[in-house]
């Protein structure tokens, strides 16, 4: 089974969500006229990045009956969507949210689990931790969606893996740091190489979208990638600068992947369940 | 001096891309799209010229001229030259009558006191051009300098966006060289040009060559002084520099503001400047 991703690499209007609604509505439209039949926007994509005390103004319902997701979920009709806002729960606590929006459903909300409150984040002091790590079933498969710092964190992509997900969808808005003499930024070089690394070991898709632009003297690097179960290559967005990438998905890979490879057939479970447990008797070291 | 191999080099591409993306992002993000500059024929100022045309196109980067009666001859013949090549609109508008009716009230004063009046009669001077270009004053501090305090407040660290301020000098001579300032404005010793014969080396004792590495190493690798001692840097060297840059914090933030209420600007009243842009 084949299908055709595309990354909508964008900058954002810090805390305006219409205006950012008119934005995701032509990339959506763009990839639309292009093929496309999952387009994957960055980490927060509806309300920009450092929200601060902007936090609470920018929640939304992931309800159908919501205003932006009624828009959304008419624009899913044939070409899913996966949308970066921030989701206000029943009890009014925030968190960084991605859906898997599609054919006017709501498939899948992903919590960010991981909130960076060191360096420059600041995460912790506005958002809820999510606390929930599973894998969901699409019309291409069964995927799982990680935000930004999730990702840096090995276990949660190992469990979405356990789980089924044999398509990691990735979202960021990753403050670019560490110039040096390389041609890209520190950061940016991490971040390719554990989606590379993550992609190789888990004989998976690996898709992730990030942003561009700036906040106050913040830069996000783009560069969004996909990468196939082999671990190559099929996609790399420019860093610094919106696009909208487009690569064709060949889900046979997986198969050819694991014939070769058989990772996942030999994955240990319940010795990695028994040891864990052994591990957490005695104390963390 | 046997300090371990500490390499400051930067890719100047990426330097440049992101840095001409920040002024062209933050400066029409307030609403603006063009830049005010004061160009002391240094380097650094001369840098951001350079990134500004790059960002905005040259006639929208305004290029003032502030020179003092005592002001090396040099600085402004340096000024000419990027203004020159770049093809900027400018203006030279001598501070020695604004200044001069202050500082002759006080006869006694010293260097650091008619220094800081200069300074802060060149931010009055470019912030009525500001208003008048309608444009930011692009703010041209570094790194090293900000890290020591080597700057007047409310003065030359006056600006509405600074590209420069994490690049330490030894970067911005890397920067400069790749982006095309001419190699006279590269080679000659930084001077705040203040009084006669004033450079910065000079004035601070020593070189930015070693304090950049010493700075590295305790700001962006996390070494504590003594961590510096022990990696080569003499004690004498390492106290000063720590000592400066605690002496000189309160020039990095805002004012603190006393908390009364439940909610206080600076404490529990987070946005950032871009807010809604």
């Amino acid at each position: 089974m084949k299908f055709s991703l595309a990354l909508a690499q964008i900058n954002t209007v810090l805390g305006n969500i219409e205006a950012n609604l008119v934005k995701h509505r032509e990339y959506i439209n763009n990839a639309r006229q292009q093929g496309a039949d999952l387009l994957i926007f960055p980490e927060l994509s509806l309300t920009g990045y450092v929200l601060q005390d902007i936090t609470p103004t920018v929640a939304l319902k992931s309800q159908k009956d919501d205003p932006v997701f009624k828009v959304l979920l008419e624009e899913s009709m044939g070409i899913d969507l996966v949308i970066g806002f921030v989701d206000e729960d029943d009890r009014h606590r925030f968190f960084i949210s991605s859906a898997y929006l599609s054919q006017g459903e709501i498939v899948y909300v992903h919590h960010k689990l991981y909130l960076p409150t060191y360096g420059l984040f600041d995460e912790g002091r506005f958002f809820a931790w999510g606390d929930k790590i599973s894998a969901f079933d699409t019309r291409f498969g069964r995927m799982g969606i990680l935000i930004c710092e999730d990702f840096w964190h090995v276990s949660p992509p190992y469990l979405l893996w356990l789980d089924g997900a044999d398509v990691f969808i990735f979202t960021s808005a990753s403050p670019g740091r560490g110039l040096n003499k390389a041609p890209q930024l520190e950061s940016a070089r991490w971040v390719e190489l554990v989606n590379q690394a993550y992609a190789s070991m888990f004989t998976s898709f690996v898709f992730h979208a990030n942003r561009t632009g700036y906040e106050d003297g913040l830069n996000f690097w783009g560069g969004s990638t996909a990468f196939d179960p082999n671990g190559e290559l099929l996609v790399r967005a420019p860093q610094h600068q919106e696009t909208l990438s487009q690569v064709e998905i060949d889900l046979n890979q997986l198969h050819r992947t694991r014939a070769r490879l058989p990772l996942l057939r030999d994955e240990r479970t319940g010795l990695i369940q028994k040891e864990l447990n052994r591990i957490l008797e005695h104390q963390i070291r | 001096m046997n300090t371990p191999s500490i390499d400051l080099s930067i890719n100047t591409e990426l330097a440049r891309t992101i840095l001409t993306g920040f002024i062209q992002s933050e400066i029409s993000r307030a609403g603006f799209s063009r830049a005010v500059i004061g160009l002391s024929g240094g380097l650094d100022s001369a840098l951001v010229c350079y990134l500004a045309v790059e960002a905005l196109g040259a006639e929208n980067v305004l290029a003032v001229c502030m020179p003092y009666m005592t002001s090396n001859p040099d600085s402004l013949t340096h000024a000419q030259i990027v203004i020159e090549k770049l093809g900027v609109p400018s203006v030279v508008i001598s501070i020695t009558d604004m200044v001069e009716p202050l500082i002759e009230r006080y006869p006694n004063a010293s260097q650091t006191r008619r220094g800081n009046i200069m300074a802060r009669a060149r931010m009055i001077v470019l912030y009525d051009q500001s208003e008048e270009f309608h444009g930011l004053v692009v703010g041209t501090s570094n790194k090293t300098e900000i890290l020591l305090g080597y700057s007047t407040q409310f003065g030359d660290a006056a600006c509405a966006i600074n590209p420069l301020g994490d690049l330490y000098k030894t970067q911005i001579r890397q920067l400069s060289a790749a982006i095309g300032v001419p190699a006279e404005i590269i080679q000659k010793a930084p001077s705040a040009d203040l009084w006669v014969g004033q450079t910065d080396e000079g004035e601070l004792g020593f070189t930015y060559h070693d304090v950049d590495r010493l700075l590295y190493l305790l700001v962006d690798q996390r070494y504590s002084p003594q961590d510096c001692i022990e990696a080569g840097f003499s004690k004498a060297f390492v106290d000063n520099v720590v000592k400066r840059i605690q002496r000189s914090h309160f020039k990095r933030v805002m004012p603190p503001i006393a908390k009364l209420s439940n909610r206080t600007i600076g404490y529990d009243f987070l946005y950032l400047r871009d807010w809604g842009t």
